[in-house]
C-alpha cells in the first residue's frame, strides 16, 4: 500500500499505531479522565481540535524556522503554540459548555502538557508530511485517542459493579486492562508498517 | 543539624515516599514507552533528571522575578530550553541512544514531573533545596524506569543490559517488550508497591 496516501495516514495514526495504546502518548489523561464515557468523548473532541490547530501552526512554524536556519527553536515554539491553542479551547469550552468545563476540571489546562499533541507536531515534522497530510495525521491521531479513551471509559464503567480485590483496585487494574486493550490493537499491526 | 536533616528528607522523599511514578503516577508516557531495555530506560531517566535539576534551580533563582500570571508559560519556556540542550548533548554523546529514544527526548518537555516540581516546590524554595528536591525526584523517576526496563528486558529478551541472563535455550516472552507488556509490568509494579505500603502500615499500627 502507498504509505503516503491520505487514507493510509489516517488509518495508521488512528488504529494501527494508536497513539495511546501503541506509542503511550497521553497516558496521564487516559488514566485520569477515562471514568465516564461521556466525558471521555468530549475530552477526545477537545484534544482532537487542539491537535488540528497545533498541527497546522506547527507546519507553518517549521517552514519559517527552516527558512531562518533556526531549527533549534523548534521545540520552544511548538510548545508556545500548543499552550495558546489550549488557552483558546479553554475559553471556548467555558463559554459554550460550562458543565463540560467543570467535568474536565484540571485536565483541560493539562491538555497543553498532553504529550500526544506535542508528539503530533514532532512526528509530522520528522516524517516531512505536507500540510494536508499533516492535518489528516492530526485528525487520525485525535480520533485514535478518542477511540481508546472511550473504550476504556466503557470498560471502567462496567467494572464499577465488579467485585475486585481492594489492593489491585484503581490504577493497577486500569493499567492491566490497558495492556489487554493494547494487545487487541496489536492485531492490526500486520496491516501496514 | 536541622538544616542537614531538612535537606536529607527533601532529597529522600522523592525516592520512595513521593516517588513520582509509583505514588503520584506522573510521567507515565516515558515510563511506558522507552523502558523496553535497561540502557534506554537509564539514559531516559538521567536525561530527565538533568532537565529536572537544571530547570528547577533556574526557576528557583528567578522565582521572585517571574510575575505569577505568566509563570506557567515562563516555566515551560525554561524547561523547553533545557530539553533542547539535553537533546543536543545526547546526540553528541551517542547517536545510537538518540535514535532509539527518538521523539521521546523532545517529549521530556511535557513530562508532568518537571512541571509538577517547578510549580509545587521550586517556585517557593531556595536554590539549594530546589536542586535537592529535583535530584531526589529525578533519581526516583530513574529508579522506577530502571525497574521497568530491567524486568521487561530480562523477561522479554532474556538479557540484562545486553548480557544474556538465561542462556541460549531461553525462549523470550516477546510480549514483554511490546507495548502491552509495558502496561502489564507497570500494573504489576504498582500492585507490589501497594502491597508493601500496606504491610508497612500494618506493622506501624501494631508496634
Amino acid at each position: 500500500m502507498n504509505t503516503d496516501s491520505l487514507g493510509f495516514i489516517f488509518l495508521s495514526s488512528c488504529i494501527i499505531n494508536n497513539f495511546v495504546l501503541a506509542y503511550f502518548l497521553g497516558i496521564c489523561s487516559f488514566l485520569g479522565v477515562s471514568k465516564k464515557a461521556d466525558t471521555a468523548l468530549r475530552l477526545g473532541a477537545a484534544v482532537t481540535f487542539v491537535m488540528l490547530v497545533s498541527s497546522g501552526s506547527a507546519f507553518a512554524i517549521h517552514w519559517v524556522l527552516v527558512k531562518m536556519h533556526a531549527e533549534y527553536l523548534q521545540l520552544i515554539s511548538f510548545i508556545a503554540v500548543i499552550a495558546s491553542a489550549v488557552q483558546l479551547v479553554e475559553m471556548l469550552v467555558k463559554k459554550f459548555s460550562p458543565s463540560l468545563f467543570r467535568a474536565l476540571g484540571i485536565f483541560l489546562p493539562l491538555i497543553s502538557t498532553n504529550c500526544a499533541i506535542l508528539a503530533v507536531a514532532l512526528f509530522q515534522t520528522n516524517r516531512e508530511y505536507n500540510l494536508l497530510q499533516a492535518l489528516v495525521f492530526a485528525l487520525g491521531a485525535g480520533a485514535g485517542y478518542t477511540l481508546a479513551l472511550t473504550i476504556m471509559a466503557g470498560l471502567r464503567q462496567d467494572l464499577e459493579f465488579a467485585n475486585i480485590p481492594r489492593l489491585i483496585k484503581g490504577t493497577a487494574l486500569t493499567l492491566m486492562i490497558a495492556g489487554i486493550l493494547s494487545m487487541a490493537f496489536m492485531g492490526f499491526a500486520g496491516m501496514g508498517g | 543539624m536541622e538544616k542537614t536533616s531538612l535537606s536529607a528528607t527533601t532529597f529522600l522523599s522523592g525516592l520512595w515516599k513521593e516517588n513520582p511514578v509509583f505514588v503520584f503516577l506522573l510521567g507515565m508516557c516515558p515510563t511506558l514507552a522507552v523502558t523496553n531495555s535497561v540502557s534506554n530506560s537509564l539514559s531516559m531517566g538521567l536525561a530527565t533528571t538533568f532537565v529536572l535539576v537544571s530547570s528547577s534551580m533556574l526557576i528557583s533563582m528567578l522565582r521572585n522575578l517571574i510575575p505569577p500570571q505568566v509563570r506557567i508559560a515562563s516555566f515551560i519556556m525554561i524547561i523547553a530550553t533545557f530539553v533542547t540542550v539535553a537533546d543536543y548533548i545526547i546526540q553528541a554523546i551517542s547517536i545510537e541512544i538518540y535514535r532509539s529514544l527518538g521523539a521521546f527526548i523532545a517529549l521530556i518537555v511535557v513530562n508532568c514531573i518537571i512541571m509538577g516540581r517547578a510549580e509545587s516546590f521550586a517556585s517557593k524554595n531556595g536554590i539549594w533545596l530546589s536542586g535537592l528536591d529535583a535530584l531526589g525526584s529525578g533519581l526516583g523517576f530513574t529508579l522506577a524506569l530502571f525497574c521497568m526496563g530491567a524486568i521487561r528486558e530480562v523477561i522479554g529478551n532474556g538479557t540484562f543490559a545486553g548480557i544474556s541472563v538465561f542462556g541460549p535455550s531461553y525462549e523470550p516472552w516477546v510480549i514483554m517488550i511490546l507495548p502491552s507488556g509495558g502496561f502489564f509490568v507497570l500494573g504489576a509494579l504498582l500492585l507490589v508497591v501497594n502491597v508493601i505500603n500496606e504491610r508497612v502500615k500494618k506493622m506501624r499500627t501494631k508496634a
